[in-house]
């Protein structure tokens, strides 16, 4: 019994074993020396749990008596973070190493980062919930005060720690309601005592301050405010990771809560998330004009784009989650390339954030300036790139689900949002001359890296890499 | 007889009053930690009232990981406030403010 259950729960404890050993391993030996090695270690190690998982199969599988549930919808959103998580490794090793920041604690902090939204993607009660949702947390406010001697980066890890653990509060004040007005933290129970229709007020209660907790962690308006704050001031590698992987454990914990616990009332919660939705997207596009650096333009950026996919998640049906699903993935391969871009950016080894650094650069360096025209174009959701796609696929759901205010809602913000987007390109291509230009420096890989998605947004517009197929069936684990 | 509304009503006044701490302090980053840590204990006091009143032991288990996780969180909100300290020479509210927001 205990055992089958341990066996379902094998990827998580290797990978919790490993961080732990190699932290004990490299403390006692190599230390810092041994930091390049241990990063690459990991994340060859989440490309290997990545591959596994995906070809585990084997339908819904319990463990624990329902707390912990392996499906396709797990399996899907795990090997997408996985592969996320790799992917950051991969472009901050070389940046990391050339600023002394590069500790051996960076890449063992993403695993057990990690390890948390494995938890989280996975759980069936409110404890492995809130567990999974706090072994992510923590890691991440060390990660984001990870420059200890930049006023900065302290700064931002003071500020995610305070916000986010108001957020764990709410979640907890709303998880605690949940239990006492259903007498269980089981999913499967909560679905039954909220019966069908309208659930009592004392559940709904609970529901939406679960729900604001959540927000609070895939940064949807009103809870943004850490956003651009924290993206600014932690280290770039780790606001690359964060706008990656934990949106990916964040938008699937939610969707698992919604549709799990919560999918007899989809009447109760559908109005609040299209509003979260329309919100994020409105603020998300209006608030990014005016900014001038490149990092906080990204955290308005990620803001819009999470409210596009809390819109297939507000539609309440399964193709909605398929779009979300299909969304996230498409959001984070985009990530990953602007990111490696941005980790390039930088004039006499110092970094750049600043966007109008970027002033002719497609004059010096065509190539690179190339494939980030793509990747913007895709992001701003313009045809026929892969971004256009994934908001199309949000867009179709959304009215399908019979909310079609939210649908045009989302267009007119993606209009609004596409001018701070061609405005980069503006500058890349017709700015003017300054007389520091921006040096693309860094290691191959940002360049691969840079390169890999840039093609895969034009690739992916053939068949979206039979992503869709893999969305549907773990839209349809989660949705009965 | 004390009975399950008056200790809800405890936990609601204390979460309340630690939601406000939050956000009406404008001293001390210290008080913001005492804030969060009284938010969670409401929390608990709801999830034992709750686990008393079905009869049920999951609220107690609930509220033990709650208490270990807190512990974890002030460790680390310690520690993060320490390296702030160090940079800043201040943990006053109002001087955690080099980026805008």
């Amino acid at each position: 019994m205990i055992a089958q259950d341990l066996a379902i729960l094998l990827p998580e404890i290797l990978l919790a074993v490993y961080a732990m050993a190699a932290l004990l391993g490299a403390v006692y030996t190599g230390k810092d020396a041994l930091a390049a090695p241990l990063t690459w270690v990991t994340a060859g190690a989440f490309v290997l749990l990545a591959l596994w998982i995906g070809t585990r199969g084997g339908g819904a599988q319990i463990a624990f008596d329902g707390m912990f549930v392996n499906d396709a919808f797990a399996r899907f959103a795990k090997a997408a973070l996985l592969l996320a998580a790799a992917a950051v490794l991969a472009i901050s090793q070389d940046y990391m190493q050339r600023r002394g920041l590069l500790r051996f604690e960076y890449p063992l902090l993403v695993a057990l980062a990690v390890v948390g939204m494995m938890v989280m993607v996975s759980a069936g009660d409110l404890m492995s919930l809130y567990l999974g949702l706090e072994l992510q947390s923590l890691a991440l406010y060390v990660l984001a005060a990870f420059r200890r001697d930049s006023a900065k980066s302290t700064e931002a890890g003071l500020k995610y720690f305070i916000l986010g653990a108001l957020s764990s509060g709410l979640l907890l004040y709303g998880a605690s309601l949940v239990y006492g007005y259903s007498g269980t933290t089981l999913f499967s129970g909560v679905l039954e005592a909220a019966g069908e229709g309208r659930a009592a007020i004392g559940l709904l209660i609970g529901l939406v301050l679960v729900a604001s907790g959540l927000a609070f962690k895939v940064s949807a308006v009103p809870f943004h405010m850490w956003t651009p704050d924290v993206y600014e001031g932690a280290p770039t590698p780790v606001t690359a990771f964060l706008s990656t992987a934990p949106k990916i454990a964040a938008m699937a914990l939610f969707a698992r809560v919604l549709f799990d616990a919560f999918g007899g009332v989809v009447a109760d919660w559908q109005q609040v998330v299209a509003v979260l939705s329309l919100l994020s997207m409105f603020l998300g596009a209006i608030a990014a004009i005016g900014q001038t650096n490149i990092k906080r333009l990204m955290a308005y950026s990620s803001i819009a784009h999470m409210g596009y996919a809390l819109m297939g998640l507000a539609a309440g049906t399964a193709f909605g989650v398929q779009a979300m699903l299909v969304y996230l993935a498409i959001y984070v391969a985009m990530s990953v390339g602007t990111f490696a871009f941005i980790l390039s950016m930088e004039r006499g080894g110092a970094p750049v954030t600043e966007i109008a650094a970027l002033n002719m650069y497609s004059r010096h360096h065509p190539g690179r300036a190339m494939a980030m025209l793509v990747l913007l174009f895709s992001l701003a959701g313009v045809p026929p790139f892969l971004g256009f796609f994934a908001k199309l696929y949000v867009l179709r759901a959304a009215y399908e689900g019979g909310l079609v205010w939210l649908a045009v809602g989302g267009v007119v913000a993606s209009v609004i949002g596409a001018f701070y987007y061609l405005r980069i390109v503006y500058f890349m291509y017709f700015g003017e001359e300054r007389a520091e230009p921006v040096e693309a420096g860094g290691s191959p890989v940002l360049y691969g890296m840079l390169m890999a998605s840039a093609i895969v947004m034009l690739v992916g517009i053939v068949n979206l890499f039979g992503i869709e197929g893999a969305a549907a069936a773990a839209a349809a684990a989660l949705v009965q | 007889m004390i009975g399950l509304e008056h200790y809800l009503t405890v936990a609601a006044a204390l979460f309340v009053i630690g939601i406000f701490g939050l956000f009406l302090n404008r001293k001390n980053v210290i008080i913001l930690l005492m804030s969060v840590e009284i938010i969670l204990l409401s929390v608990n006091i709801n999830l034992v009232a709750f686990s008393w009143y079905h009869g049920d032991l999951v609220g107690q288990v609930f509220t033990l990981f709650v208490l270990t996780v807190a512990a974890a969180e002030a460790a680390i909100g310690l520690a993060i406030l320490v390296v702030f300290f160090r940079n800043r020479g201040t943990i006053a509210v109002e001087d955690v403010n080099m980026m805008r927001g």
